[in-house]
C-alpha cells in the first residue's frame, strides 16, 4: 500500500494557477466560488485571484457575513448558500420539446449537452450530498438520463475543512470535515501550501500534469491535525441515535406548533439543501400552440401547491408543512434510501430568515418526557 | 422503498428505456360518458411498436399528457389482456382535467407509463374478495371488478359494499344491477343523505359490514375512497378477525413524475406512485389518519 507521502503533493499555493490552466487544458469548464453580493455563489473562473482570495465567512442562524481574514487564504471562506446540487440537478431542467403535427404531435427529449465541469471548492459536506442525490437520481427505482447526463461530466476538485462555521455539524453526522471519497481531488490548505490528493483516475490524471513535488510526513500531519481540530471545534450536533422512529413518534408534539409559529414557509432551506429533491413539473406553449416546453422546476415542500389534491390540502398549514420538511429530511428519508437525508452542512439554519435551527429542533421534539404517538396508533 | 413486481419500464418501453420522461401520442378511438363530469377515454397508442410493447397490471396508472396542458395521473381501467386499447375514466376535477373534457374522438393524448402498483389480483385468486368503496366514481376499483368478473372460475365469493353520499352520487348503476345478478356475488349499497328513490340501506358504507359474512381466513378486502372510510372501517373488519395483511387500500396523492422523483406523493416513507397507489393496510395504518402525514 502506497504510503501518503507518496500520493499526495504538495502544491504552493502560488501555484494554484497551474492546477486550474491544467483543467482548462483538459478541456473542463473550471468553476469555483466567487464574492457576490456579500456571498458567495459559483462562477466560471479563469484566475486564482477569481476566488474570494482573503475573505473568511461567518456563518450564524439567520446570518451570512462576509469578512476579510487579513491573510492569503485561498479557501477561507467554507461556503455560500450553493452545494453541488444546481451542477446535477438543475434548477430549471428542460425535459421534452413538443411539436404539435397531423396525427397529434412529436415528443424530443431535450438532454442537456455533456459538458465537462471542474468544480474548485466543494466540502465534504457538499459530497455527502452529491453522494445522496446520486442513490436517488441514478440508483433507484429509475434512472434519471438528464441528471446523468449532467453528472457524467462533472470533476470535483474538495477542499478539506480546517474552520468550522457556527452553523456545522458534519462531525455529528460522519460526512466530514474531511472528504473521503467522491472527489477527483481533494485539497488541503495549510498557511501557504496546497496538499493536493487524487480521489480518482481522472484526478490522478491531472495530477500527473502539475509539477511533481511529493509531500513531507510532516505537512501530511499538519494538515489531519488542522482537520481533527476543525471537527472537534464544532459546536452544533445531531443525534440521530433514535431515528427514525423516534421522529415519526413525535407526529404530535407541541414543539411543531412552536416552530410553525416561527417558520415563513419561505423555501429558502429547501432551496440551500444539498439534497432536496422535489420538483414540480411545467408546460409552457409559444403562443402559436404548435410547440410546448417540458421542463421541471425545484418544487418545494413548504408551497401550498406542493401538498394539493383536487378539492383538498393534505398539508394545509405550516406546521404541516414544517413537520413534512424535517420528518422526511432526517427520518423518512432513512427508510426511504438507507441514508439520511441531512449532510451537516448547516445551510438551512444559515438561511433561514428567522434562525430555525435543525438541531435545536430535534431535541426539542425528541423530549420534554412526551410519549406522544399517531392519532392513528391508538385506534 | 420496495422494488418488487412491477413490469420493468424498459420491458415497455424498449428504445425509450432511458428516459422515463418520454410521452407517447395515443389516439382517443372513444369517449364514453359516465356522468356529467365523468369521461372514460380508450386510447389507442399511435407508434404502433409502442403499442405492441406496452403492457400493464390491473391498478397501475398512466401520466396522461394533453399538449399544451400537462399531465395528470389516471389508472387504467380497462383489461390488461387487452392493452391494446387503455381506458381511462376520467373525473373533471381540475386544470388538466377541464381541458380533457373537451376532446373528442379523434383526438390526441399523451401517455406515459405504466407506473405504480396496482390490486393484488393474482393473490386473491382462489379466495373471496370482499370491495369496499365510498364516494363518486372510484374508477379503479370498477377495473377491479370487471377483471374478477372476466376470470370469475378463479374467485370465490365476491362483495360489494358501496356507499355514497346521496342517490345522485351513484355511477354505474347498470353495472351494479348486472353484478348483482351474477352468481355468487352480493352488491350492497348505502346512502348517507337517501332520498325517496332510494331503496338500499341509509347510513355510512362501514355499516354495511354488518349485513354480510366473512370468512377470514379465506377473504380478501380491497377499499378505495375517502381515507376516513379506511380508518374507520378497517378496524371493523379487523376485530372479525380479517389480518391487517389481508386488507388493501387504494391512496391518493399528488403526483407529477410517476416514477418516485418529483416528492409530491409521499406518505411517510413511502412514494404513493410507485410504492403504490394500491397498499397493503398494515403498511401505512400508522400514516392514515396522520393529519400532514
Amino acid at each position: 500500500m502506497a504510503t501518503a507521502s507518496e500520493t499526495c503533493c504538495i502544491l504552493p499555493a502560488g501555484d494554484l494557477q497551474r492546477l486550474l490552466d491544467t483543467l482548462s487544458a483538459k478541456g473542463y469548464r473550471v468553476v469555483g466560488p466567487t464574492v457576490r453580493e456579500g456571498s458567495v455563489v459559483w462562477e466560471t473562473i479563469r484566475l486564482v485571484s477569481d476566488l474570494p482570495v482573503g475573505w473568511r465567512d461567518r456563518q450564524e442562524p439567520g446570518r451570512y457575513r462576509l469578512e476579510q481574514s487579513g491573510s492569503n487564504e485561498i479557501f477561507g471562506v467554507v461556503h455560500g448558500p450553493q452545494s453541488l446540487k444546481p451542477f446535477v440537478f438543475a434548477p430549471r431542467e428542460p425535459l421534452l420539446q413538443i411539436e404539435r403535427s397531423n396525427d397529434g404531435f412529436t415528443t424530443s427529449p431535450t438532454l442537456p449537452q455533456s459538458e465537462k465541469v471542474a468544480v474548485i471548492g466543494a466540502r465534504a459536506c457538499d459530497l455527502a450530498g452529491l453522494a445522496i442525490q446520486d442513490r436517488i437520481f441514478l440508483n433507484d427505482t429509475y434512472r434519471d438520463p438528464y441528471y446523468a447526463a449532467r453528472r457524467e461530466g462533472l470533476f470535483v476538485v474538495a477542499v478539506n475543512c480546517t474552520r468550522s462555521l457556527q452553523t456545522c455539524f458534519c462531525a455529528s453526522m460522519e460526512t466530514g470535515p474531511r472528504a473521503h471519497n467522491g472527489f477527483d481531488l481533494v485539497v488541503t490548505e495549510v498557511d501557504d501550501q496546497l496538499l493536493v490528493e487524487a480521489g480518482s483516475e481522472a484526478g490522478r490524471d491531472v495530477l500527473s500534469g502539475l509539477p511533481p513535488s511529493s509531500a513531507s510526513e510532516d505537512l501530511i500531519g499538519e494538515a489531519a491535525r488542522r482537520i481533527e481540530v476543525c471537527a472537534a471545534n464544532q459546536v452544533r450536533r445531531l443525534d440521530r441515535s433514535r431515528l427514525p422512529q423516534a421522529l415519526y413518534d413525535a407526529h404530535e408534539h407541541p414543539r411543531w406548533d412552536d416552530a410553525a409559529g416561527r417558520c415563513l414557509a419561505c423555501m429558502n432551506c429547501t432551496m440551500v439543501c444539498p439534497t432536496c429533491f422535489c420538483h414540480t413539473v411545467e408546460e409552457t406553449p409559444d403562443l402559436s400552440q404548435q410547440h410546448s416546453a417540458h421542463a421541471r422546476l425545484w418544487d418545494s415542500c413548504f408551497t401550498q401547491q406542493h401538498g394539493y389534491i383536487h378539492g383538498k390540502n393534505i398539508r394545509p398549514t405550516i406546521k404541516d408543512r414544517y413537520r413534512m420538511w424535517l420528518t422526511h429530511k432526517l427520518a423518512s428519508w432513512i427508510d426511504q434510501f438507507g441514508t439520511s437525508g441531512c449532510v451537516g452542512c448547516g445551510r438551512c439554519i444559515t438561511w433561514c430568515p428567522v434562525g430555525i435551527d435543525l438541531t435545536e429542533e430535534l431535541p426539542a421534539l425528541l423530549d420534554h418526557g412526551f410519549r406522544g404517538v399517531g392519532k392513528s396508533d391508538r385506534s | 422503498m420496495s422494488t418488487e413486481s412491477i413490469l420493468p419500464y424498459e420491458e415497455v418501453h424498449g428504445d425509450q428505456r432511458n428516459n422515463p420522461y418520454v410521452i407517447h401520442p395515443a389516439t382517443i378511438v372513444e369517449k364514453i360518458r359516465e356522468a356529467e363530469d365523468i369521461n372514460t377515454y380508450r386510447l389507442q397508442l399511435v407508434d404502433e411498436g409502442t403499442r405492441r410493447r406496452f403492457r400493464f397490471k390491473a391498478g397501475q396508472f398512466n401520466m396522461v399528457y394533453l399538449f399544451g396542458v400537462g399531465e395528470v395521473a389516471i389508472s387504467i381501467v380497462s383489461d390488461p389482456d387487452e392493452p391494446q386499447i387503455l381506458d381511462h375514466t376520467i373525473r373533471t376535477v381540475g386544470r388538466v382535467t377541464k381541458a380533457v373534457a373537451d376532446l373528442q374522438p379523434g383526438e390526441t393524448l399523451g401517455i406515459r407509463g405504466p407506473f405504480g402498483k396496482g390490486w393484488p389480483l393474482e393473490e386473491a385468486k382462489g379466495r373471496n374478495v370482499v370491495i369496499v368503496t365510498g364516494g363518486l366514481g372510484c374508477a379503479p376499483v370498477v377495473g377491479a371488478i370487471e377483471y374478477i368478473f372476466r376470470r370469475r372460475a378463479q374467485y370465490g365469493s365476491i362483495k360489494i359494499l358501496h356507499g355514497v353520499k346521496t342517490p345522485h352520487d351513484l355511477l354505474y348503476r347498470e353495472r351494479f344491477d348486472h353484478w348483482r345478478h351474477a352468481p355468487d356475488t352480493e352488491v350492497l349499497l348505502t346512502s348517507d343523505q337517501p332520498d325517496k328513490t332510494w331503496s338500499y340501506h341509509i347510513g355510512v358504507v362501514t355499516e354495511l359490514f354488518e349485513g354480510v359474512t366473512i370468512d377470514p381466513a379465506k377473504s380478501i378486502v380491497l377499499m378505495c375512497g375517502p381515507e376516513i372510510m379506511m380508518r374507520l372501517g378497517v378496524p371493523i373488519l379487523m376485530r372479525r378477525g380479517i389480518p391487517a395483511t389481508a386488507v388493501y387500500v387504494s391512496l391518493e396523492r399528488h403526483m407529477e413524475c410517476g416514477i418516485g422523483l418529483c416528492g409530491h406523493c409521499q406518505m411517510g416513507p413511502y412514494f404513493l406512485c410507485k410504492d403504490g397507489p394500491v397498499m397493503r393496510y398494515d403498511r401505512v395504518k400508522q400514516w392514515l389518519g396522520r393529519t400532514g402525514a
